[in-house]
């Protein structure tokens, strides 16, 4: 399916991204071996098809020529007949011409024979010397038929009867060949069965009479006239001499060459199938390796790094550079083997067939070639901004869209449509430069193949014509030139493909290479959930994020006993949601301790920890999936009835009730629950824990307050004998709590309860109070 | 798709028949090569031919392919101006429509929907009609006029040609008759990939919390065997289709040969040597029509595409706008600042139920006005009604006395000062984002710093790297929700409009920050009408007026104190957030 064009990328480290996915693919070495072997093997069964292609025009081409051979032995055999001795010989014998008293008498008494041609007789007979035959002969030629008939009796020749009009024929013959006049020799079946003998070619007899024929149409043959118009002449020719002069195919030569070609383009196309099927194979397999390894990966990093990335910049990892890998991946490896075979198996073969052709149609492409790479090395400019300047018009886009009803009310439409308008002007611009520039490379190949066909045909058939080459010749290296031309682009594309490869895997095993969370393997001491007191102490704890300059935490000092409910609060930026994040252990402290009923976490598995501790957060975390399956999330054993009661207590079980399937309604992104609904799902999934602490950060900070306060009550009931922390924003929620510890840049300032606090008058009492200022 | 050809201009339509014309001509020296190989061969057959004849047909024969690579580069180099152009004019039209839909209409498509066909469906046509339409008219052309040349030459070869011809398309057929409805799944498999990863990501605190990265990594898993084992039989189908078209054309010219033996053989000897040059002229016309139907077959693959696209796009641009300009430009001098709402109702076109019943009530210039309620109670929407987001069902909305339909709009909105609900920076400057948009007046050096002061900015933008000049990122991840706010605020200040809106836009402010910036703020816009919406009472105890919103209705209006008497809801959302006595105190 064709594709969008993709962002085309350079690795920083080419050949390490490249070797490091060589070793990723270890284990599919197999596979890939298969693949790449085949794909070579196909390449090359496709170098040799043109070749035997050839070999099957050549003993075509052969079906054109008449048998040589054959008609000259005919010709021969004819012009044996016709010598001039035996014409002597046969006049002598045949003729025998007889001037005598008796036949003079004859005519002169014949009332057949008009006055005039008597008197013509009678002036031959004055001027001929009756002794010389060669006068005779000549003059005889001049009487009339009539006399001639009388002159030329019928006789017997060789068993031959030989009559007056045969005899008058063979003398207009000879007279006409004396006078050097070979044409229409028409020679009747008798004088042809006198000239000629039966002859016997390739079995077939070749009869007197035929051979007449023959000798007749031969001679209307001109000696300037195209070979087809000769050729046409044999079509004229009795059949026995048609038959032996008969082009001549070798059928079973033919059927061997077809049979061959037919076993290599199914061989060449089976390997062609399973080489990419196997490639196929390797290359989602190795995806899906990809993409569960960089889930788990997700995993096993610490959450520093999340503060550090984008989640899409990490989503794009799993998914874009992960199909970019196995798409390119799918196309090029294969390609670039087997383009490379099939680049020098042609030369060598092109070589091997004939190195003059060879290298005309090396240098015909190697020219166009030259001049497209430089088209094409120009063009990569273009579509680097294209890409850059989309992105920017899809930036403003998303902008002006998202803040719609702002850029509406401020009446930014102008101002909008400015920047919106010069963008897309850029975009133009660079989007019509490269797409001509890309458009150009298929009119470029052609061009590139047509030419190397001319050249290839002109020196072919200067080649053929002084017979050094046959037509076969040509015909297999139009063939190459097409082969020899194609793998040049496809190594150059594959190579753009590994270059995308690089960069993607670059990214991913970037990623997969990141410093993972501290080892836990010797971490034996396990805190049993139900036998865990509560009690909590912060001793001097200190900690700074990953690039930051100032401790977020500075020195915190805090000892909370069991079952305290305790809020924490202070202005954005005092670390409290910090403090959550150490004591869940999901950064590690950088000075200081926190211990859990006296033992240091740092001597506990982060997953004891977790099973300790329930959470709620601000960020209502919600899956795809239906509301029962939410509120379970992860545990067993727990039973309808259960979930039905905690969605009760935050008084969400109506609600859900109202849905179109109950508990079983699918949650996603955008449908009718409010954000305060998926908060009280949130806490309805936390209450089903039963766990000595509970941590609640701003967990109530999207529903109304009435409602808050009917969770609070809840809650209270459920964190009796748990110790709990809070934070919250609204102070009204943790008016009760046992103990309020305020923070200010990463240090708690003040402690105590809500009324401790108040009459002090410091910090906490102004942050309170300024909710009824004007 | 063909009612957005309209939008190519008279100029392109020009250029198309220029385009056409070069097609015609590409195509027809495309198909004339073979005619000047076939002279090749023959002369190179025949014996005594003569070197000038090969060499003046192969001139020709370059001629022709230079030819036609002349036309290419002028059709492509024009094919890619319409395209572009085409892409240029639609995504302009498309933006232009977008910025006049109303919010009803914009909720109809989601935002994201409309970026997506705005960015994604326009560069899935363009690229369309880069590659479809040259192809749509060349493969056609070049399949016709080349049958028409090999037609007459022998009903053997043609009938090999069809034969090939219907294989390669049943084959394609077949193909995507499997393949095509596994594409739609695999685009969910991979949203559903993303959407796990992106949950992984999103709740990674919560899964740690709950120990629960095995339950995520083999839901993970499961969605990933999925989509793997979707794609392999997808791609494997795919990978039938090379070898076959590979056989079906090595095939078609084995079975011309064979079917050329056979008829050289029968024909006479004068008539072999054309029948010859036909055979190798057929094959070569033969792989054009075979390519010329794979193309085709390669256009209605990216048709179906660049269809839904088009479809997508037009759903837009032929969407009725509901909600439509008026005309005046002033409101009534003697009521200016004021606004009133006369027996307002508001329902979603198609709901059944009301969001706002019965709404009245009137803001004196100068006066704060608070909005409260609990979640769902219509406040928002309330004060949304008022820049004409929505439009009401029925009753009327008056702003300086002037119902706010028969205003034009950007008359209206030089009144307004608006801060949403959720604070919208633009990936420009501090300054930049402050004097955003246009109110007709100019907006100085002084107004921006006041305003910067006013919204208690001035602490953070003096902390920036270049001040008010500090480029803010995209979507303003690189300042605090509550900057945001601040920045947006600030905003509104240096329009010095005669009416603030504030939509819930004081809740990612600390209680101190809120306070000091309404006090500060009031001080400043003595004239100035507020209309705040809120949540906490803290922040709306002192408004001149309170009005208490609950399911849609008013059940009060009047200031704190009355309200927390006469009031049921108010005292309860009070009660909620403060004690007895420090409301009494207050």
């Amino acid at each position: 399916m064709p594709r969008g064009p993709r962002k085309i990328e350079k690795a920083k480290d080419f050949k390490g991204s490249i070797l490091k996915l060589f070793k990723e693919l270890k284990s599919f070495r197999v596979l890939i071996t298969i693949g790449l072997v085949l794909a070579a093997l196909g390449s090359i069964l496709s170098i040799m098809a043109p070749n035997r292609l050839s070999d099957l025009i050549d003993e075509i081409s052969k079906g054109l020529v008449v048998n040589t051979e054959n008609l000259e032995t005919i010709s021969n055999n004819v012009q044996d007949s016709f010598k001039e001795e035996k014409i002597e010989n046969v006049i002598r014998n045949v003729l025998n011409i007889e001037i005598n008293e008796n036949t003079i008498t004859e005519i002169m008494a014949s009332s057949e024979i008009t006055e005039n041609e008597k008197l013509e007789f009678q002036k031959f007979l004055n001027s001929v010397n009756l002794d010389n035959q060669q006068t005779i002969l000549t003059n005889l030629s001049l009487l009339p038929n009539s006399v001639l008939k009388i002159l030329f009796k019928e006789s017997i020749y060789e068993n031959i009867k030989v009559s007056s009009y045969d005899k008058i024929q063979l003398l207009s013959i000879i007279t006409s060949m004396k006078n050097g006049n070979m044409k229409d020799i028409n020679l009747s079946d008798t004088l042809a069965n006198i000239f000629f003998n039966e002859i016997k070619i390739d079995d077939v007899k070749i009869s007197p009479i035929d051979e007449a024929k023959f000798v007749n149409i031969m001679s209307t043959v001109n000696k300037d006239d195209e070979i087809t118009s000769i050729y046409s002449k044999i079509d004229e020719m009795p059949e026995s001499i048609q038959k032996v002069t008969e082009p001549i195919m070798n059928i079973k030569k033919i059927k061997n060459i077809v049979i061959l070609l037919v076993i290599l383009y199914l061989l060449s196309a089976l390997f062609t199938y399973i080489q990419s099927i196997s490639m196929t194979i390797v290359s989602n397999n190795f995806a899906k390796k990809l993409r569960t390894n960089i889930t788990k990966k997700i995993n096993k990093l610490p959450l520093k790094y999340f503060d550090k990335n984008q989640t899409g910049d990490i989503l794009s990892r799993v998914t874009n550079d992960v199909d970019t890998i196995a798409q390119s991946m799918n196309q090029s490896f294969a390609s670039i083997v087997s383009s490379l075979t099939l680049f020098f198996g042609t030369i060598i073969m092109m070589f091997i067939t004939n190195w003059l052709m060879a290298i005309t149609a090396i240098l015909a492409s190697l020219i166009g070639f030259i001049f497209m790479f430089k088209i094409l090395s120009k063009s990569q400019k273009y579509f680097f901004q294209r890409q850059k300047y989309l992105g920017d018009i899809n930036g403003h886009i998303e902008e002006v869209y998202s803040g719609l009803n702002v850029v509406k009310v401020y009446n930014g439409k102008k101002v909008a449509c400015d920047k919106f308008d010069i963008l897309n002007e850029k975009v133009f611009n660079a989007n019509r430069k490269s797409q001509f520039l890309s458009g150009l490379m298929m009119p470029m190949m052609n061009f590139i193949g047509n030419f190397g066909y001319v050249a290839v045909c002109i020196v072919g058939a200067l080649l053929t014509m002084n017979g050094y080459i046959t037509f076969g010749v040509i015909v297999a290296f139009i063939t190459y030139v097409r082969l020899f031309t194609s793998p040049l682009s496809q190594i150059g594309q594959a190579m753009t493909s590994l270059q995308t490869i690089a960069a993607s895997s670059e990214r991913v095993f970037e990623f997969l290479d990141e410093e993972e969370m501290s080892n836990q393997k010797e971490i034996t001491k396990i805190l049993d959930k139900d036998k865990v007191k509560g009690n909590i102490e912060f001793e001097n704890v200190q900690f700074t994020y990953d690039g930051n300059d100032k401790p977020t935490i500075k020195n915190f000092n805090a000892k909370i006993k069991a079952g305290q409910k305790v809020a924490i609060v202070g202005p954005t930026g005092a670390g409290k949601t910090t403090m959550v994040n150490l004591l869940m252990k999901f950064y590690e402290i950088n000075k200081g301790d926190i211990k859990i009923d006296d033992i240091s976490t740092k001597k506990l598995t982060r997953e004891n920890i977790h099973n300790l501790f329930t959470m709620v957060l601000q960020d209502t975390w919600l899956f795809e999936g239906t509301i029962k399956e939410n509120i379970i999330y992860n545990r067993e054993n727990i039973s309808d009835e259960n979930v039905k009661n905690v969605c009760k207590i935050v008084g969400i079980d109506h609600f859900i009730k109202t849905l179109p399937n109950g508990y079983n309604s699918k949650l996603s992104d955008n449908d009718n629950v409010s954000a305060g609904q998926r908060q009280l799902l949130t806490i309805a999934r936390a209450m089903l824990s039963d766990t000595p602490f509970l941590i609640l950060d701003e967990a109530t900070s999207n529903v109304d307050t009435r409602t808050e306060e009917l969770v609070q009550n809840a809650m209270d009931k459920l964190t009796k004998n748990k110790t709990s922390f809070i934070i919250a924003h609204r102070l009204s929620t943790i008016k009760n709590a046992d103990l309020i510890l305020v923070m200010k840049d990463g240090d708690i300032i003040e402690s105590g309860n809500h009324k401790e606090l108040i009459s002090k008058k410091g910090f906490y009492s102004e942050l309170y109070n300024s909710q009824f200022e004007v | 798709m063909i009612k957005l050809f309209k939008n190519l201009k008279k100029i392109d339509l020009f250029y198309i028949v220029i385009a056409f014309i070069l097609i015609v001509g590409q195509v027809f020296l495309d198909l004339k090569m073979p005619d000047y190989m076939s002279e090749i061969t023959k002369l190179v057959q025949t014996e005594g031919s003569l070197m000038k004849d090969i060499l003046a047909n192969g001139g020709y024969m370059l001629l022709c392919a230079f030819g036609s690579l002349v036309c290419a580069i002028i059709t492509g180099y024009i094919i890619a101006n319409i395209s572009a152009r085409f892409s240029k004019n639609v995504r302009k039209k498309l933006f232009n429509k977008v910025l006049d839909l109303s919010t009803t209409e914009i909720n109809d498509f989601s935002t994201s929907s409309l970026i997506t066909r705005t960015t994604n469906d326009i560069t899935q046509l363009q690229m369309f009609i880069a590659m479809g339409l040259q192809l749509l008219i060349k493969s056609p052309l070049t399949a016709i006029w080349a049958v028409t040349k090999i037609l007459n030459k022998s009903w053997e070869w043609s009938s090999l040609t069809l034969i090939a011809v219907v294989i390669i398309l049943t084959t394609i057929s077949i193909l995507l008759s499997i393949v095509l409805p596994k594409f739609k799944i695999i685009q969910k498999l991979i949203d559903k990939i993303n959407n796990i990863t992106r949950e992984n990501l999103n709740g990674i605190r919560v899964i740690r919390a709950f120990n629960a990265e095995k339950y995520q990594e083999k839901k993970f898993e499961e969605t990933n065997e999925n989509l793997t084992k979707t794609l392999l039989f997808n791609q494997k189908a795919f990978a039938i289709m090379q070898p076959v078209m590979y056989l079906v054309m090595y095939f078609l010219t084995l079975s011309i040969y064979i079917v050329g033996i056979v008829l050289i053989k029968n024909s006479l000897m004068a008539d072999k040597i054309s029948v010859f040059g036909d055979m190798i002229v057929f094959s070569s016309y033969a792989m054009q029509v075979i390519m010329s139907f794979l193309m085709l077959a390669m256009i209605f693959m990216m048709l179906p595409r660049a269809n839904v696209s088009a479809s997508r796009i037009n759903e837009v641009i032929d969407k009725d706008i509901t909600i439509k300009n008026g005309k005046l430009k002033e409101g009534n001098l003697d009521k200016v600042g004021t606004v009133e709402f006369k027996n307002v109702y508001f329902k979603y076109p198609d709901a059944e139920e009301y969001i706002l019943e019965d709404i009245s009530f009137k803001v004196e210039r100068g006066e704060t006005v608070a909005f409260i309620g609990s979640t769902g109670s219509g406040k928002s929407t309330l004060i949304n009604l008022i820049p004409r987001f929505y439009d009401v069902t029925s009753g009327e909305i008056l702003v300086d006395g002037v119902n706010v339909k028969d205003y034009d709009m950007q008359y209206l909105y030089n009144k307004l000062g608006y801060v949403p609900q959720k604070a919208i920076l633009f990936n420009n400057s501090v300054k930049e984002n402050i004097i955003y948009g246009d109110n007709g007046k100019e907006k100085t050096n002084e107004v921006i710093k006041k305003a910067i002061e006013i919204s208690q900015s001035k602490e953070f933008v003096e902390k920036m790297e270049n001040n008010e000049d500090s480029m803010i990122s995209q979507r303003g991840t690189n300042v605090s929700g509550g900057q945001k706010q601040r920045l947006a605020i600030a905003r509104a200040i240096a329009r010095e409009p005669e009416i603030y809106i504030f939509d819930d836009s004081f809740s990612a402010l600390d209680y101190k920050t809120d306070s000091k910036l309404r006090h500060e703020l009031k001080k400043y816009t003595k004239d100035a009408t507020s209309l705040i919406v809120a949540q906490r009472i803290g922040t709306i105890m002192n408004a001149d007026k309170i009005i208490v919103l609950d399911k849609g209705k008013c059940v009060g209006i009047g200031k704190h104190k009355e309200l927390l008497k006469t009031c049921e809801v108010y005292k309860q959302i009070a009660l909620s957030q403060l004690s007895k006595e420090e409301l009494e105190d207050a």
